[in-house]
């Protein structure tokens, strides 16, 4: 069975659900789900240490869409728009579910994956290590922030990285990180 | 030497340096995708001023929001900071956080244990 991105989308989509979107992942984009969350995590009263954990997670999760993701799908059969990306906001109780999701090729999956296990299997300590190590060591690229974007965003969020690689064809998968807040 | 101005927005902090008083500020949020783009006149701006510092040289960074793209452009910040400690003039980091704000205060924890230059830890209570 291959991944059908309707029902991807359907299925994220139907909790109570803060903001959902799918489409070109934009600058303008990014500005305008910073400034919607912000003002609902307002209005819901969540209180201001959770906020800005999300607003900091949701940051970096966007950018990390915005500078990944691939310009084109050659190959995909479905009208995709350029930079296509999903990003879902979800409120479960006292939880917040940030979801995104994004085709890869194949031939990164290897790398994310070893990545996000590495992650997972630190103590919070540990992690902080490995963040001051690659800020420290590491050159920043035009890309962003040369790998630190889900080591930030695991030690923001405290909880474990959920992940998923559905493929798609021989050349995509479509790439899901959860993130609990 | 001309002070260094910038009017933040919603992505970038407001920036002010002045070399005569010998006090620099970085207030705001500092989450342009783009970050190197926005830290080159900062980095640039403190090498000349590094050539002929004052004798106490204080930095205010109070951020509400940055990105890890931002993060290692105020590492680079941070350095030039450092080589002007280390030629023996006074310099110190007061970094700002609010009361609740953990993580703010864990990440100039991070760049105190990185950077050989005093840090001040400055709680900003309501």
């Amino acid at each position: 069975m291959s991944f059908n991105l309707k029902e991807y989308y359907t299925n994220l989509s139907k909790g109570d659900v803060i903001l959902a979107y799918k489409g070109s992942i934009t600058s303008e984009l990014i500005n305008d789900i910073l400034e919607a969350v912000e003002s609902k995590l307002e209005k819901n009263n969540a209180d201001s240490r959770l906020r800005k954990k999300i607003y900091n997670i949701l940051v970096e999760s966007l950018q990390n869409l915005f500078h990944h993701i691939e310009q084109h799908h050659e190959g995909i059969g479905e009208a995709l728009d350029p930079k296509f990306g999903v990003m879902v906001i979800e409120q479960q109780g006292e939880l917040y579910k940030v979801t995104t999701g994004n085709f890869i090729h194949a031939k990164r999956i290897k790398f994310l994956k070893e990545k996000i296990d590495k992650i997972n299997s630190l103590t919070r300590d540990e992690l902080k290590d490995m963040y001051k190590f690659i800020l420290n060591h590491q050159r920043l690229s035009a890309k962003g922030g040369g790998g630190l974007g889900l080591v930030d965003i695991a030690r923001k969020s405290g909880n474990k990285l959920e992940y998923e690689f559905y493929k798609y064809n021989d050349d995509y998968s479509f790439y899901s990180l959860t993130i609990w807040v | 030497m001309e002070p260094l101005n910038i009017e933040g927005t919603p992505k970038t902090p407001s920036i002010k340096f002045i070399a005569e008083e010998g006090v620099m500020e970085i207030k705001g949020r500092s989450i342009p995708e783009n970050s190197i783009e926005f830290y080159k006149p900062l980095v640039d701006w403190l090498e000349s001023y590094a050539k002929d510092p004052l004798k106490k040289t204080q930095v205010n960074i109070q951020l509400e929001y940055f990105n890890t793209s931002s993060s290692k452009c105020i590492l680079d910040v941070f350095k030039k900071l450092e080589a002007i400690h280390k030629s023996k003039h006074d310099v110190v980091i007061n970094w700002f956080y609010e009361e609740d704000d953990e993580d703010m205060l864990e990440a100039g924890e991070d760049y105190e244990s990185i950077i050989r230059v005093p840090f001040k830890m400055v709680e900003i209570v309501d």
